[in-house]
């Protein structure tokens, strides 16, 4: 009996991943986008114009329909993933550096450095983050690059502020103490005493916060304010779908769940990291 | 009491004040704010002439003073585009976005609340995961996506509401449902975690040993005590409704501050966007600032400490 149930226990404690399994899928869809995609995202065909899902044309098959000007929804939806991952990837990355270094000095050094990051910190948090970054794209104009610097510019308080609350923590303990005493620089105490031991609280912040981008990307493409046509984004596949809801839903439903799966996976990972952590909010 | 009111309005002020300079230098990343206000067909004369009118010719500090004196004086400006003051624009579009973002806040305290407070009640329960999943799948559901299914479903297919636009009950139905989903998530989790605590606490054991029942229990100690993280987060939720205007009202074509918003960066009319802007930043901070008082006035602990 024991060598029959052991299997499935696994099989359970594997099952019970499936947001990891979810966010892999997805990250395994963005990297290998042009293998995995049956058509041309790009290519148009106006002979095929806002056909439903299975619709054959010329040997293609639209197996998730076509859109306005013709292209496949799948192989969009697809290419779509690139564009959402990176931007959220990126935009992570730079909001995480600069919050945390922001974060880590006002908490270590304290005094005027301390005074000065942290009202900053408010101050940009009693802006909704997502009229800031609306604000900010249209002055600087939309795009790619534009649009993961306006996220990072918008997100870093966010991080700033768990590294700070957990640094001012950090750095009475005895050991960060004791290196200070041995004649440790501040460069040293923060990334080899400080930041490893942040690093949790952070990640769950990055997971969390990996999610918000994804959205954020979309919403800001969805209003026309990020990644430019023809580049495939989910934001932009639902602003036109909205417009022929009445006629091809199909256009706005599949990147859009899409989407939802993405923002997700990550928010049900971020979750369970700050479950096990036991704090991180 | 007294000097903790005063160090949070102090700290508002800086806040305002902050808010007015990030946008000013916001204003000016790409070095000519003059380009963000004229239409693209413009001649240089043309340019000029704005750049003359505006006074955006005379040195950076001197503007900057004078923008932070307008602001002072509730001086948006006026909007070339529409060819009105920036304020009479803002104030006929705000009676829609209260009305959407009262609609998006009744949703979410009616349903979020008694869930947060069911999951609390059945906590380690199947009931309880089930429901979390729920709200989870709620907070990670895009607006403008939830937003287009639901006018799919109801008003394409089932034609029980009307798709967009304004007018009736109706047609506040979807939009408030669709804004509301977000905040309904985090109502749920904070109530279940406020109720948690209140129940592990000893006054509610030894009401348990007097043979107080559940409902009363709740009723008459739980609901109380765990209203006051609710009323503080009902801040930040409230801001958090204004920017997620912007995304429903374009889903719904609903005529109020968000839609305007996007209309006017449309229609290269900076100075309406920066106005939006600025009012969301003041309502949250305003909101923030409300929510502490609240705080002093419902759990007196706080004043004790002087710092929230």
């Amino acid at each position: 009996m024991s060598v029959a149930a052991a299997p499935r226990v696994r099989l359970g404690a594997a099952l019970s991943w499936w947001p990891a399994w979810l966010l892999g899928l997805l990250v395994v869809c963005a990297v290998f986008a042009p293998w995995l995609a049956p058509l041309d995202p790009d290519r148009q065909n106006l002979l095929a114009r806002l056909k439903a899902p299975g619709f054959e044309a010329r040997g293609a098959v639209y197996w998730l329909g076509s859109d306005e000007l013709g292209r496949d929804v799948l192989s969009r939806v697809i290419h779509g993933a690139r564009v959402s991952i990176s931007v959220a990837v990126l935009s992570v990355l730079l909001s995480g550096v600069v919050g945390v270094a922001v974060g880590m000095l006002a908490g270590y050094l304290r005094g005027w450095v301390e005074t000065v990051l942290m009202r900053l910190v408010d101050i940009f948090l009693s802006i909704p983050a997502i009229l800031l970054a609306i604000i900010t794209v249209a002055v600087l104009g939309p795009g790619f690059v534009n649009v993961i610097l306006v996220l990072a510019l918008t997100r870093w308080p966010r991080y700033a502020r768990v590294a700070y609350g957990q640094t001012l923590a950090m750095a009475d303990r005895p050991f960060v103490r004791l290196s200070r005493a041995m004649g440790a620089g501040t460069p040293r105490v923060l990334f080899q005493h400080i930041l490893p031991n942040i690093s949790g609280p952070l990640l769950v912040v990055a997971t969390l916060e990996f999610g918000l981008m994804v959205l954020f990307e979309a919403g800001l493409s969805f209003l026309g304010l990020g990644v430019q046509p023809p580049m495939a984004s989910w934001g932009a596949m639902l602003s036109v779908g909205r417009n022929y809801i009445a006629t091809a839903w199909w256009i706005a439903t599949f990147p859009g769940l899409a989407l939802f799966l993405l923002v997700l996976s990550a928010n049900l990972i971020g979750d369970r990291m700050s479950d096990k952590i036991g704090k991180g909010r | 009491m007294l000097r903790f009111l005063l160090q949070r309005g102090g700290q508002a002020l800086v806040a305002v004040f902050g808010v007015v300079t990030l946008v000013f230098f916001i204003q000016r990343l790409t070095g000519d704010p003059v380009l963000l206000l004229v239409p693209e067909t413009a001649t240089e004369q043309d340019i000029e002439a704005m750049r003359a009118t505006l006074g955006l010719d005379r040195p950076m500090g001197v503007q900057y003073l004078e923008f932070l004196f307008d602001m002072l004086r509730f001086d948006l400006g006026r909007s070339f585009v529409q060819n009105a003051p920036v304020w009479d624009i803002l104030v006929s579009r705000i009676p829609q976005t209260l009305q959407l973002a009262a609609g998006a806040l009744t949703v979410a305290l009616l349903i979020g609340l008694p869930l947060g407070l069911i999951m609390a009640l059945t906590r380690g329960r199947a009931v309880s995961r089930i429901i979390m999943g729920g709200v989870l799948a709620f907070q990670s559901l895009p607006t403008f996506w939830s937003g287009i299914m639901m006018i799919l479903v109801f008003g394409v297919w089932l034609k029980w509401l009307p798709p967009s636009g304004i007018g009736t009950f109706g047609h506040l139905v979807m939009p408030s449902i669709a804004l509301g989903l977000l905040s309904l998530a985090t109502y749920a989790r904070i109530m279940r975690s406020a109720v948690i605590d209140e129940l592990g606490k000893d006054y509610v054991r030894s009401a348990r040993a007097r043979g107080v029942g559940t409902g009363r229990l709740v009723r008459r100690h739980l609901l109380r005590n765990a209203s006051i993280p609710v009323i503080s987060i009902t801040a930040l939720e409230l801001s958090q409704l204004l920017a997620g205007a912007v995304i429903v009202e374009t889903v719904f074509a609903w005529p109020g501050l968000g839609l305007l918003t996007v209309q006017s960066i449309a229609s290269r009319d900076f100075m309406v966007v920066q106005a939006v802007v600025l009012l969301g930043a003041f309502v949250t901070i305003a909101a923030n600032l409300a929510a502490d008082i609240l705080y002093t006035v419902v759990d007196p602990r706080v004043r004790l400490t002087g710092k929230s």
